[in-house]
């Protein structure tokens, strides 16, 4: 084992690990629990910047992937424990690796069963981490499953009134979306007899086996398609499977929110691209036009939605539904090309843009719903007609605030613009028409970010709301759980090379160009 | 005759219990601490035994090992062998286990201690029986032999209707054991043996490893094959002979439950693949009926626990699915469903286990099981709730713990069909039964919401007593054995690889 493949384990199990020790911390007290909690997160995060300096120089391995660690796990069933990172992978690893300490800063107020909440806490960070790094099918399937645990409880215990019923939704929802991926990928076994990655990536779109039940082969393949484009569109969440989304992330506690449309979301968009497109390239191709089209739904739809909300998180929410449809476009290109080689430009650029924007969106997005978390401690309200006025009262807020939600509607010079610039720019000479059409959504999304800060920040403050609840500025701690959000936005809206350079290389090798 | 230790272990562990409940009897009634150290010391010791066994299995010979053999009745082919291969071996630990569990787990019945575990200890024996016997005859009379006490158990210490689920599930047990020894009598009086494979002045016998060898014509095998699977399979809860199962669970206390639910039905699918063992032939074209059966176990049972309002009717119901997958492994017809199934076995032995000590540890201080008055008990017994949570998630089949495994292999079997031939219905099974998985996410999501979580309300108790050693040591056990199967399968697996292998090789795969 090299060093490297010993950081890319650690940086996997840490976060476990730290969970039980967390517990067991706990014991002393909250004040141990919490500030042992954000030491133990901030192990991965330096092991991940390590990993993303040694990466450059780092030889290639099988398939593409570097540091590639594997051991045996169940050889009954060919199954290995096979780990390693690409580009896209690593990016996200970071993006986990940058959320999860921000997310125990932002929760460190909590004062129900605090030590188990930082234990789920971190406990979902492996999983997370898991389902970026797998080159595994049933090492894939284990941690994207095993998220759902976590996250569930997370929102099921800490969450606000309508806790019960989000949960429930949110796990039977992705449970449901997962038993399609778990037949597709048992049933790709039953065909080709192994459950590596790589290999499945090289062998399936030629394969011309045996078929079942006396459907031909390409049907077959078709379903298979399918049933894991549901299974991730659930995740995204795509129009018209997005309808968990808000409940969950309405009523999660504040870090379950940042790490929800942070990284969950993104575990979805991944799977597209680690999965879909290499397993079912001419499958992508013929359907990439149906999936522009959900993204097209995705993007104008819930633009509208967002502005119609009246509840300042729930907002946010459909916010997530409304950018991670750059992301579907951007994916929906790279099908295409994946059938055209006219367009395999276009696709590295779209796609370019659709991992940036799974990075981008990442930081905004738990930028605004630590900002919501923000006035909701403060106010107890999230109702758009009761807050107001709150800059006079809380002006570093709003600057922050403004900040964030210019970062999240993709003003120039911050993250958001450079994604989906590209994203945009790469779609335009495949599907001109949705594109056009697409910025139906861009302009609405304006709309809905103005109406946010204009609800909260201008026009009269409720002087009730002021009466009843205490409203000092946001204050250090919740600044420095920001503050490197803000930090990244901008060093990657003026800057994006550094990011773009690592996901670039692998988004071609994806796409083939 | 050669007493070697290796020869003896598999008597030593069923003896030991049987020799405790005789002990047991012969003491004084007020000795209550006396008959529970007995009780526990027998069991610990067989566990012991099982432990040891699976660790010195030779694993690079495989096949039957610790075997030993005494002549019995030798006019009759009736001889006292024992023996286990890589599933047996399995199932003994998990009887070990278990049973040790339930001494731990029942340390304080208050109504006539020294009875309760007298029959307790010889079901345990029973039940180890069952699983080292290599003699058919042996096999049914220690079957017999844990159905007995059963009924005692359930009629005297059972809740809820316990005359009529005790009445009802030893009549079922019993027409299906009766069923399936006639059956086993017709292979006995219709098997040929190659000349000198038997021993010395024997022209029948009882023996499964002879009978594993001798020609069994087709059209006995044809008749013969369900009447045996299905007769051991109602144990298993096999639709639509499962009726007895729910009602038992809930009625029997909770030792017993544990035992019934974790090992017993077990007993029977463990029965029921001795059809396949020695009527290959007809296992191969009758399996894929069995198949059609189970699915109904699987989602239909799921269903029912669904809408159930006791919560030991869910747990009993949630068995029946469970079970169902369990056959559905078997009834693959290939190795990696068979792998799923075993440990299937094993996972939902210490699954339901664990769900039906939480259910007792509540019901004994709350005297109600009905879901809508229980709520918050995770505030009061948070060891359970953890323990629960853990065994929801193993029973929902989600990764990282040891029903994912099972469920997991036996869904690639469905995928894979039998090694014959393709079926075309098999992939069709898959997908109905999967459903059944998104149920039972239903239900222990429901359960764990409503018993475990929700308001705590201390002042609509009046018998609140924290848990005591026993039963936190019995949930943790639980608990960390439902982890750590589940992250490194291959502890199990490969044992039970060689058991499946040998039992692939004898349907002719």
């Amino acid at each position: 084992m090299t060093t490297n493949q010993l950081v890319l384990l650690l940086i996997l199990f840490s976060p476990l690990i730290a969970a039980v020790l967390v517990v067991i911390i706990g014991k002393l007290g909250d004040g141990a629990a919490k500030w042992s909690a954000l030491l133990f997160s901030l192990v991965p995060l330096a092991l991940t910047i390590y990993l993303w300096i040694a990466y450059q120089n780092a030889p290639v391995e099988n398939g593409g992937f570097k540091f590639v660690f594997s051991v045996p796990w169940l050889p009954q069933i060919n199954s290995n424990f096979t780990i390693g990172v690409d580009g896209i992978s690593l990016s996200m690893i970071l993006l986990t690796a940058i959320l999860t300490p921000l997310g125990i800063i932002i929760s460190f107020r909590i004062t129900d069963r605090l030590p188990l909440f930082m234990a789920l806490l971190l406990g979902l960070t492996t999983g997370m981490f898991g389902v970026f790094m797998a080159l595994d099918l049933v090492i894939f399937f284990i941690f994207w499953e095993i998220g759902l645990v976590p996250m569930y409880f997370l929102i099921n215990q800490w969450g606000s009134a309508n806790r019960r019923y989000a949960s429930f939704k949110f796990f039977i929802y992705t449970m449901a979306g997962s038993i399609g991926l778990l037949l597709s990928i048992q049933f790709i076994w039953s065909a080709l007899g192994t459950y590596s990655m790589p290999q499945i990536a090289a062998q399936w779109p030629t394969y011309t086996g045996q078929s079942v039940l006396g459907i031909p082969i390409e049907t077959v393949k078709n379903i298979t398609f399918w049933l894991f484009v549901i299974a991730f569109a659930i995740k995204v969440p795509v129009w018209p499977f997005h309808t968990w989304l808000p409940d969950a992330h309405t009523e999660a506690p504040t870090a379950g929110s940042m790490i929800l449309a942070g990284v969950l979301l993104k575990l979805g968009a991944f799977g597209f691209l680690r999965l879909v497109l290499p397993f079912f390239p001419q499958q992508a191709a013929q359907f990439a036009p149906i999936l522009a089209v959900l993204a097209l739904a995705g993007i104008v739809f819930t633009a509208f939605a967002a502005f119609g909300q009246n509840d300042f998180k729930r907002l946010v929410a459909y916010s997530s539904v409304n950018h991670m449809g750059f992301v579907v476009m951007g994916v929906a290109v790279a099908a295409a090309a994946m059938g055209n080689p006219e367009y395999k430009q276009y696709g590295i650029i779209a796609t370019n843009g659709a991992v940036l924007q799974m990075f981008a969106h990442g930081l905004s997005a738990a930028a605004m719903f630590a900002l919501v978390g923000v006035v909701y401690e403060r106010a107890h309200t999230r109702d758009l007609n009761q807050l107001g006025g709150l800059w006079k009262i809380m002006p570093v807020y709003g600057g922050i605030l403004i900040f964030s939600a210019m970062a999240n509607l993709g003003l120039p010079g911050l993250a958001g613009f450079p994604a989906e610039f590209q994203v945009v720019s790469g779609a335009w000479p495949v599907f001109t028409f949705i594109t056009l059409l697409s910025m139906i959504g861009l302009l609405m999304t304006g709309a809905y970010v103005l109406k946010a800060i204009q609800k909260v920040l201008h026009g009269p403050a409720n002087r009730e709301l002021l009466h009843h609840a205490e409203m000092p500025d946001i204050n250090r701690r919740e600044i420095i759980a920001l503050a490197p959000l803000l930090v990244l936005m901008l060093a990657i809206g003026v800057w994006p090379y550094w990011l773009m350079d690592v996901i670039n290389k692998s988004v071609t090798k994806l796409i083939g160009g | 005759m050669n007493f070697d230790f290796r020869q003896m272990v598999l008597t030593l562990i069923f003896l030991a219990p049987t020799a405790a409940a005789v002990i047991i009897l012969l003491t004084p009634k007020d000795k209550t601490m006396f008959v529970r150290v007995v009780a526990a010391t027998a069991t610990f010791i067989s566990l012991a035994l099982a432990i040891f066994t699976f660790l010195t299995y030779d694993r690079n010979v495989a096949g039957y090992q610790f075997q030993a053999l005494a002549p019995w009745v030798p006019s009759l082919g009736i001889s006292y062998h024992v023996g286990v291969d890589g599933i047996g071996l399995v199932m003994v630990l998990l009887t070990g286990i278990v049973g040790f569990m339930g001494v731990l787990i029942s340390w304080n019945i208050k109504d006539r201690p020294r009875e309760f575990f007298a029959f307790f200890m010889l079901l345990v024996a029973g039940v180890f029986g069952v699983f080292v016997s290599l003699d058919l005859f042996l096999l049914v009379f220690f079957y017999e032999l844990s159905i007995f006490p059963m009924y005692i158990l359930i009629a005297t210490w059972g809740s809820t209707r316990k005359e009529y689920a005790a009445m009802k599930l030893t009549l079922y047990l019993l027409v299906g054991s009766i069923i399936a020894l006639i059956g086993i009598l017709a292979v006995y009086f219709s098997a040929q043996f190659q000349p000198g494979m038997l021993p010395e002045g024997m022209t029948r016998t009882f023996d499964l490893l002879l009978l594993q060898q001798a020609n069994i014509p087709i059209e006995v095998q044809r008749i013969w094959f369900l009447p045996i699977f299905l007769g051991f399979g109602v144990l298993a809860g096999i639709w639509p002979f499962h009726n007895w199962s729910p009602d038992g669970h809930v009625a029997a206390p909770t030792a017993v439950s544990m035992i019934h639910a974790g090992v017993l039905m077990k007993l029977g699918a463990f029965a029921a693949i001795i059809a396949m063992r020695i009527l290959p032939d007809a296992a191969r074209e009758q399996m894929p009926l069995v198949i059609l059966l189970v699915t109904v176990n699987v989602v239909y049972g799921a269903g029912i626990a669904m809408v159930q309002k006791d919560f030991k009717y869910v747990i009993g119901f949630s068995s029946v699915s469970h079970m169902g997958l369990v056959t559905m492994g078997f009834a693959t017809m290939n190795q990696v469903g068979m792998n799923g199934a075993v440990l299937q076995m094993w996972s939902h032995g210490i699954m339901t286990a664990c769900f039906f000590s939480v259910v007792g540890l509540i019901y004994d201080r709350a005297h109600t099981r009905q879901i809508n008055e229980l709520s918050g008990w995770a505030r009061y017994l948070p060891l359970a709730a953890v323990a629960f949570i853990i065994g929801g998630l193993v029973s929902m089949g989600m990764p990282g713990f040891s029903g994912f495994v099972a469920e997991f292999q036996i869904f690639m079997g469905l995928w894979q069909g039998p090694f014959f031939g393709q079926i075309w219905y098999y992939p069709i099974i898959a997908i109905l039964a999967i459903w059944g998985v998104i149920l039972t996410a239903g239900y222990v999501l429901r359960i764990v919401q409503q018993v475990f979580f929700g308001e705590w309300d201390p002042h609509k108790w009046h018998d609140l007593r924290p848990s005591n050693f026993g039963d936190k040591l019995a949930l943790i056990t639980f608990s960390v054995l439902m982890i750590i199967i589940g992250i490194v399968p291959s502890l199990l697996m490969n044992t039970i690889n060689l058991g499946t292998a040998s039992l692939m090789k004898l349907l002719g795969g």
